[in-house]
């Protein structure tokens, strides 16, 4: 075992000796893998772009009209109706003056006024504030149902992987905005608290991560470092929660975005067929179903929670992209070489 | 394999039974099914409520409601269902009917036409990956994936219809906005044929000069009104047509397929004759029976002429006949339209599925039921047709890595048979199995594209059952969703096991 590079010292035995040692004089430090994709991910753009746009959005709609008890900076409120200016349209403007426009202005009511004189900045903002919540909740809660239920089904096999996957069979075969629509018309019915129907909404869209995890951990268990866990006794929950579900962060972090898109959307859908969110709590869905019939007289009330939805869903989705790619293991040097496989997209919950 | 399908399909209906089971608990308590007959003032309330009582069964206990159902749905074996009645005593087994038949019309041509936009789009942006098109494709796929339907659909009423119908009553397009739309419509272009930078640039200037000039001819020609297409551009259109399909597939060297397809041409345009006044009063069945001849024939001549190359031959010349037959309607449909407009002014819908009392002939009623189709079936369509490209894409990107791709190349076989021979083939796979959890899910309906267009459909069906606390209809929707989203499950594993060797079940 002489050493066949000439740089290495001369005094060293053994490769590995040899390979420390050229380890050592390069100036290059080693990545960690949560380094090598966090670097991945900062690099892609759209996803960056998403994420200040989310960050914005976020800041936007907690700050202006506060949250809970903490007031916000903007002065109107959405609960109180006011005198109809200029037959409440938006005072909101970017085109310049010598373009015909009214300048870039903010002015009393940027995104209008419904019919009584509500100011609709207000109202779109609690309404992103509501949307916002039920999005994380949803994902929250969906992803560690999913996570657990596919770990556990994957982890022991047999009768367990058996009745759990038949449970999430029965999931998959009632269409999901059956489902949703079932159990936030008795989540309505008890209280019309937002949370609990983001809750029951999550207790329905765990499926598709529960067959991903199930996937990723019959393949994970068999590998050495989880026998090694086994053999020096480690309870299960330790294996499952320290060895294997780590293991699978990749999976559960994409779909857990995309979760939160597909959630957002179905809330609107549920929303806008009467089955969501209820008066007089309000959310996106709720405002566009609510002005639906104004849409000939005041176009705007139509317009805002509309894009304010696409601007988040698309946020959510491009980041969820960015990560997917960042997560992809198969990914090498600065170009994208490739994308991931079918493995997670960005799926429609509901069906059109 | 007949294990594996017993199997599943033993496994499939017990989960039917638990999902109808659970579904039918969670219907029924989810609200006071005679609630707004307790807050009405009516006179004979008492008698409509004990009428209601009696429709729905209600003073039996939830199990022996569920059961009797459950009987009701087991004599469809022997060939007589009962699927109960909803609220107001109608039989729910005939609503069922009419609500399918509505909604597979409504789901079937969307499906097909965004299968095959989609996995045409997905090829072209696999094989340009990074290129501007393909940005482009990836950012729109994005927005309609988080684009609130509903929402789409009335921006699509209230922009697409009515501004079509204004535009309709005086169809005029300023200068400057033809030169606009040319403009537009020479980027579009450009990007998609790609190629070197001056091929780019004369197909941009082409289409810019001669798209404006285009749109000035046809508003001279009222041609908005008075549409009219005639034999002579059928033949171009077909000829067209004819050669593309054969370059795309084997290359125009290849005369054995070029020939069976010009000779398709040819009887295209003989058939255009012979069948003029019989299409003047046509009906489904003619249409149907035309169409399929018009594959069939096309297809022996292809398979006969075309030696080694039969297949691809059959294929292209059954494309060419397909295509040709269609566009011989089309040129019907356009000697029907200015009729067509005296009896409806406005004709793209923005509700329902017929106009009733519309009257006239079999090809007005046709034109009814396509503008009354119209919308929906984009809102559909592009929906479907983001995820169908997206998938291709990855799936063809995929496929491109593989060591049989590099063999190709490396035989030196052209790049237009290791696109469509072999990767797209295989390519193609996954897709299968995705179409079929597509169809499915549709069958399932349109709930909310239904709801915005006021379609009678299973997602009306299912709506009206559930606000009025109904289990009847929202059980029968359940029913045949559930099923096809077994069948169609059961048959995607089937059909992959089938296309993929490596597949063992």
């Amino acid at each position: 075992m002489s050493n066949t590079n000439e740089k290495a010292p001369e005094n060293l035995t053994s490769i590995a000796e040899v390979e420390d040692a050229k380890l050592a004089a390069t100036t290059e430090q080693s990545k960690s893998q949560s380094r090598i994709v966090l670097e991945r991910f900062l690099r892609h753009k759209p996803a960056m772009v998403s994420a200040v746009v989310l960050v914005l959005v976020t800041l936007l709609a907690f700050t202006s009209i506060g949250f809970g008890p903490v007031p916000g900076w903007w002065k109107q409120s959405y609960l109180d109706a006011g005198s109809v200016v200029n037959g409440g349209k938006p005072t909101f403007s970017l085109l310049p003056t010598w373009l015909g426009g009214s300048g870039i202005a903010w002015g009393d009511h940027p995104f209008g006024q419904d019919s009584v004189g509500k100011d609709y900045f207000a109202l779109v903002m609690n309404g992103t504030q509501k949307s916002i919540i039920i999005g994380v909740v949803v994902g929250l809660v969906g992803t560690f149902l999913g996570a657990v239920i596919g770990a556990v089904a994957g982890y022991f096999r047999g009768w367990v992987d058996e009745v759990l996957m038949r449970i999430t069979d029965l999931f998959i075969v009632i269409p999901l905005l059956v489902l949703a629509a079932v159990l936030g018309q008795i989540a309505g019915r008890g209280s019309t608290s937002i949370i609990a129907l983001a809750v029951v909404l999550g207790l329905v869209t765990w499926t598709g991560l529960a067959r991903l995890v199930r996937g990723e951990i019959l393949s994970l268990r068999e590998r050495e470092y989880v026998s090694a866990a086994q053999a020096m006794g480690s309870r299960t929950s330790r294996v499952i929660f320290k060895h294997l579900l780590p293991n699978t962060i990749g999976v559960i972090v994409v779909n857990a975005t995309f979760a939160i898109a597909g959630a957002i959307l179905l809330e609107s859908s549920l929303s806008f067929l009467g089955f969501g969110v209820q008066q007089p709590e309000s959310s996106l869905g709720l405002l566009i179903s609510q002005y639906q019939n104004a849409f000939l007289t005041r176009p705007w009330l139509f317009w805002w929670p509309g894009m304010t939805i696409v601007v988040i869903a698309l946020a959510v989705n491009f980041l969820g992209d960015g990560l997917r790619d960042a997560f992809d293991p198969r990914q090498t040097g600065k170009r994208r070489r490739r994308r991931a496989g079918l493995f997670a997209m960005p799926t429609r919950k509901e069906k059109p | 394999m007949l294990k594996f399908i017993l199997k599943r399909l033993g496994s499939a209906v017990g989960v039917l039974f638990a999902a109808s089971l659970l579904l039918y608990v969670l219907v029924i308590n989810s609200g006071d099914p005679l609630g707004d007959l307790r807050e009405s003032n009516a006179k004979n309330r008492e008698y409509l409520m004990q009428q209601r009582i009696d429709y729905m069964n209600l003073e039996q206990p939830w199990y022996l409601r569920y059961i009797t159902w459950l009987g009701g749905v087991g004599r469809c074996f022997v060939g007589s269902c009962d699927l109960g009645k909803n609220v107001n005593g109608i039989e729910v087994t005939g609503l069922l009917a009419n609500a399918a038949s509505s909604t597979l019309r409504l789901v079937l041509l969307a499906t097909i036409i965004a299968a095959i936009l989609g996995i045409a789009i997905g090829v072209l942006t696999a094989v340009r990956q990074y290129s501007g098109l393909d940005y482009l494709v990836t950012f729109l796929t994005f927005l309609f994936f988080s684009l609130p339907v509903f929402w789409a659909a009335v921006l699509l009423k209230e922009y697409m219809a009515i501004g079509y119908n204004n535009w309709l009553e005086d169809p005029q397009i300023s200068i400057g906005t033809s030169i606009l739309i040319g403009v537009v419509v020479g980027l579009a272009l450009q990007m998609l044929l790609a190629g070197s930078l001056k091929r780019r640039g004369l197909t941009f200037i082409i289409t810019a000069v001669f798209v404006p000039l285009l749109l000035q001819y046809s508003v001279w020609l009222n041609f908005y009104r008075y549409p009219q297409m005639g034999p002579a551009i059928l033949v171009v259109l077909t000829l067209l047509l004819a050669l593309s399909a054969t370059a795309m597939t084997v290359g125009l060297k290849e005369k054995k397929v070029l020939y069976p397809a010009l000779i398709t041409v040819v009887l295209v345009l003989g058939m255009y004759y012979a069948t003029f006044w019989l299409l003047q009063d046509a009906n489904t069945w003619l249409l149907v029976i035309g169409g399929a001849l018009a594959v069939a024939v096309p297809a022996l001549i292809g398979k006969f002429m075309g030696g080694r190359l039969s297949k691809a031959a059959a294929s292209v010349s059954a494309l060419v006949g397909f295509v040709g037959a269609g566009l011989t309607v089309l040129d019907h449909i356009f000697r029907a339209w200015p009729g067509f407009l005296d009896l409806k002014g406005r004709p793209i819908a923005t509700i329902g599925s017929s106009t009733a009392n519309l009257g006239g002939g079999y090809w007005d009623s046709f034109l009814d039921n396509a503008t009354q189709l119209l919308l929906p079936t984009i809102v559909l369509a592009i929906i479907s047709l983001a995820s169908y490209s997206r998938y291709t894409r990855s799936s063809m990107l995929e496929v491109q890595q593989q060591d049989y791709i590099r063999t190709a190349r490396s035989k030196g076989l052209s790049e237009r048979t290791v696109i469509f021979r072999h990767a797209f083939r295989n390519a193609l796979i996954p897709i299968a199995t995705i179409a079929a959890f597509d169809f499915a899910g549709l069958i399932g309906g349109a709930v909310v594209t239904e709801t915005v267009f006021g379609w009678k459909g299973m997602g009306d069906l299912f709506i009206t059952g559930l606000h009025a606390i109904d289990p009847a209809p929202v059980m029968a929707f359940f029913l045949v969703t559930g099923t096809a989203a077994v069948l169609f499950n059961l048959l995607a594993d089937i059909v992959y096991a089938l296309l993929d060797p490596r597949i063992r079940v």
